[in-house]
C-alpha cells in the first residue's frame, strides 16, 4: 500500500473550493484513494461529503493511500493539492 | 384557506409596475406519500434511485454552464459534485438492501449526511441547504412531482411563491419572469430587494396566493399591491403592452434630481457589483449612494487580499466617470453570516457583532477593505465617500472616521441604522463627513420587528411616524453641521414616501436603478415647501390615500 502524509496547506482548511479541487483530482485517478485525518477511519478521497466531514484544518496532517497500478502518481497528485494553499492571491 | 369566487387580492406593493400573464407556481417540496410501496425488485430500484440523482447532477451541471449570473456556477457546481457523491450511492445501496423503496431509500440516504453536517456547525452546516436541493430534486423525480425551485416554462409567467430564498434567485431573469407574488416576506425581505434589483412588478405578504392556480391568468400592480384575477387574455395583452410604453418613458427620464422649484436632491444608485455599476449612467443618478461591498466576500472561507480588492473596486470605480461613490465596508453578520468573520453562531444574531462590529475582533478585514478602497481611488481618480455599518455610538463613528482618514480617504462617514445613532446623530457629525441613514433596519430596530417577519410587516412601513422622527432628528442634526444626510434604505426608492423624506430634511436619496424614474418624476411635481407640509403630515401619522 503507497502512502503519504501531508500538512493541509490551504488557509481555510480543506473545506469550499480546496476540498472540491482534491474531489476533482481524485476522482481523475485510476486507483481508489483514502483519506484519514490522524488516527480516524479511512474515507473515500471521491466522496465530497466524507472529505467535507473530516473537519481537515490548516496544519492538520492527512494520510493519503492508495493501492495498485498507479498508485504512486495518483497519490503525487493527490497530495500536490492538499499541500497547496489555492486561495494565494495571484 | 381558499377565496371563492374572489377577484381581487391586496398585498404589499414592493416594486412599481403593472404585469399580467399566467401563474406559474414555485415548485413545492416533494412530500413522501404515506403509503410506502412494497419492494419487488431491489436491483431495479436502486437503478431507478441511482438514475434519478444522476439526473439531478446533470441537471445542475448543466445550470452551472449556462448561468451567466457571476458566482452562481461555483455554486451549481459545488452542488453537483453532492450529486456524484459515491457514498451516497452507498448509502441508498445499503437502504434499499433493507426494504426502502427508491424515494425512501434517497430521503434515509441524505438524513444521515445532513445529520453530520449538522453536527459540525459553521460552514458544513450551511452547505445542509445544498444537499436538501439535491434530495429534494431526486425524491421529486422518483415520485413523479414536479421539482423544486423556480419552475421552468417555454412563455414569460408571474412567479406565486410561498417566500424566496437567496439561492432560488439564481435563475431569474426579468425576461422570464413578468412579476413576484409571495404569500409571505414584508417590504424588505430578500424577495423585495431582488425584485426592486432587477425591476419586476412585486407584491409580497399576499395570504391569499395559496390559492392561486397553476396558469391561471392575473394582473398585478407593483405598485398598489393589488392582484385581479379572471383577467382575459386580451386584457393581459394591453396592459403588457401599456407597461412597455410605461418602461419606455421612464428609461428616457434624465436630469439631477430637484423640487419644482428647483431644490436640489442628489438621486443615487445602490448598487452591489459592477453590473450595478453600469446602470449609474444609463438612468442618469447623480452616484452611487449605497455601494454594498459584501459580494466580494459572500460563499469564501477568508477574506479577499488587498490586491484581489483592488482589482473588483477599480471595475466599480472606473465606472462612476467623475460621479461620487458611497462604499460601505463589509457589513456581515445577522442574515449574512461570514466564516471568518462570524465563526460562531449567535443566540440574537441582528443585536451581536455585525457591521462595524466585525472589526473588534479582526480589524485587519476592515484596514485591508479601506486600503484596497483608497488604491482603487488614486488608480481611478473616482469621488469616494466611505462609511461604516451598524454605528451606535460616536466613539464608534470616530475610531472608523479617524482609521479612514488615516488610510487615505478624504470622506468618511457612518450609517444611521440603529435609534442611538438617530438620537445622538449631532455627536456622530463631530468626527462624521456625512451621514447614511439605512430605513431598513432602523425600522427593524426601532419598531423592534425582524425584517423577514412577514405578519408583522405592518410595523415595518416605512410611513412609521417614529421611524421618521428619527429620520427628521438625523437630517436637522445633518443641517446644523452643514453636512450631508442621505436616505438609502428601501423607503428612498418610493414615489410617495421621496417628498417625505426630503420634507423632512435629507439632501439625496439612493434607491435601485429602476425606481429613479418614478421618484425624479414625484420631487419635479412638488415644490420644497409642499414637501415640509406633506412631512408634517406624515409625523402626525398621517398618510396620503
Amino acid at each position: 500500500m503507497a502512502q503519504r502524509e501531508v500538512i493541509v496547506g490551504s488557509r481555510i482548511g480543506l473545506h469550499a473550493r480546496p476540498a472540491a479541487l482534491f474531489v476533482r483530482v481524485a476522482t481523475e485517478q485510476p486507483v481508489k484513494i483514502t483519506i484519514r485525518k490522524g488516527d480516524g477511519p479511512p474515507v473515500d478521497a471521491r466522496s465530497i461529503l466524507r472529505v467535507l466531514a473530516l473537519g481537515a484544518k490548516n496544519g492538520d496532517t492527512v494520510v493519503l493511500e492508495a493501492d495498485g497500478d498507479g498508485a504512486e502518481q495518483a497519490l503525487d497528485a493527490v497530495a500536490t493539492v492538499v499541500a497547496e494553499d489555492h486561495d494565494d492571491p495571484a | 384557506m381558499t377565496v371563492e369566487g374572489a377577484v381581487s387580492m391586496q398585498g404589499i406593493g414592493v416594486c412599481p409596475g403593472r404585469a399580467a400573464g399566467p401563474v406559474a407556481l414555485m415548485g413545492a417540496r416533494p412530500r413522501l406519500p404515506a403509503e410506502r410501496p412494497a419492494v419487488a425488485d431491489a436491483e431495479a430500484e436502486a437503478e431507478a434511485a441511482l438514475a434519478a440523482l444522476s439526473l439531478t447532477a446533470e441537471d445542475l451541471e448543466r445550470r452551472a454552464t449556462a448561468t451567466a449570473i457571476p458566482g452562481a456556477a461555483e455554486v451549481l457546481e459545488a452542488t453537483a459534485m453532492i450529486a456524484r457523491d459515491p457514498s451516497l450511492e452507498e448509502s441508498i445501496r445499503s437502504a434499499i438492501a433493507k426494504g426502502e423503496p427508491a424515494a425512501w431509500a434517497v430521503d434515509v440516504a441524505f438524513d444521515g449526511f445532513r445529520a453530520l453536517l449538522l453536527d459540525l456547525g459553521g460552514y458544513m452546516a450551511e452547505r445542509v441547504g445544498d444537499l436538501d436541493d439535491v434530495r429534494d430534486r431526486t425524491v421529486a423525480r422518483l415520485l413523479g412531482q414536479p421539482l423544486p425551485g423556480v419552475p421552468e416554462r417555454d412563455a414569460p409567467f408571474i412567479l406565486v411563491a410561498d417566500d424566496l430564498a437567496p439561492a432560488d434567485t439564481v435563475t431569474l431573469t426579468p425576461e422570464k419572469v413578468l412579476a413576484l407574488i409571495t404569500v409571505r416576506g414584508g417590504p424588505t425581505s430578500h424577495t423585495a430587494i431582488l425584485a426592486r434589483s432587477l425591476g419586476i412588478p412585486a407584491v409580497v405578504a399576499v395570504a391569499d396566493a395559496v390559492s392561486l392556480r397553476e396558469g391561471e391568468l392575473l394582473e398585478v400592480d407593483g405598485g398598489t399591491g393589488m392582484i385581479r384575477l379572471g383577467v382575459g387574455a386580451d386584457e393581459a395583452a394591453a396592459t403588457n403592452r401599456s407597461e412597455q410604453q410605461r418602461r419606455a418613458a421612464r428609461a428616457a427620464s434624465r436630469g439631477p434630481g430637484r423640487t419644482a422649484d428647483g431644490h436640489p436632491v442628489g438621486l443615487l444608485l445602490n448598487i452591489g457589483d459592477a453590473t450595478g455599476a453600469a446602470a449609474v449612467a444609463k438612468v442618469d443618478a447623480e452616484g452611487v449612494g449605497l455601494f454594498r461591498t459584501e459580494f466580494l466576500y459572500l460563499d469564501r472561507q477568508d477574506a479577499p487580499s488587498v490586491g484581489e480588492q483592488v482589482a473588483l473596486y477599480t471595475g466599480v470605480l472606473g465606472a462612476m466617470d467623475g460621479r461620487k461613490i458611497v462604499v460601505r465596508t463589509l457589513d456581515a453578520g445577522a442574515d449574512k453570516p461570514l466564516p471568518f468573520l462570524n465563526p460562531d453562531p449567535e443566540e440574537n444574531p441582528a443585536l451581536g457583532v455585525r457591521g462595524l462590529r466585525t472589526a473588534r475582533r479582526y480589524p485587519e478585514v476592515l484596514t485591508d477593505q479601506l486600503d484596497a478602497l483608497a488604491l482603487a481611488q488614486q488608480a481611478t481618480g473616482a469621488v469616494v465617500w466611505v462609511m461604516a455599518p451598524m454605528v451606535a455610538t460616536a466613539a464608534e463613528a470616530k475610531w472608523f472616521t479617524d482609521l479612514a482618514h488615516e488610510r487615505g480617504l478624504p470622506v468618511a462617514g457612518a450609517m444611521v441604522e440603529i435609534p442611538a445613532a438617530a438620537l445622538r446623530a449631532a455627536d456622530l457629525l463631530v468626527s462624521c463627513d456625512f451621514l447614511s441613514i439605512g430605513t431598513n433596519d432602523l425600522a427593524q430596530y426601532t419598531l423592534a420587528t425582524d425584517r423577514m417577519a412577514g405578519e408583522l410587516a405592518d410595523l415595518l412601513d416605512p410611513w412609521q411616524p417614529a421611524l421618521l422622527d428619527l429620520i427628521r432628528m438625523t437630517a436637522e442634526a445633518g443641517q446644523a453641521a452643514g453636512k450631508s444626510v442621505g436616505v438609502c434604505g428601501e423607503a428612498a426608492a418610493s414615489p410617495t414616501l421621496a417628498p417625505v423624506l426630503v420634507g423632512l430634511g435629507v439632501t439625496t436619496l439612493s434607491m435601485s436603478a429602476s425606481a429613479v424614474a418614478d421618484v425624479r418624476d414625484a420631487l419635479a411635481a412638488v415644490t420644497l415647501a409642499q414637501c415640509r407640509e406633506m412631512a408634517g403630515e406624515a409625523l402626525a401619522g398621517r398618510r396620503p390615500t
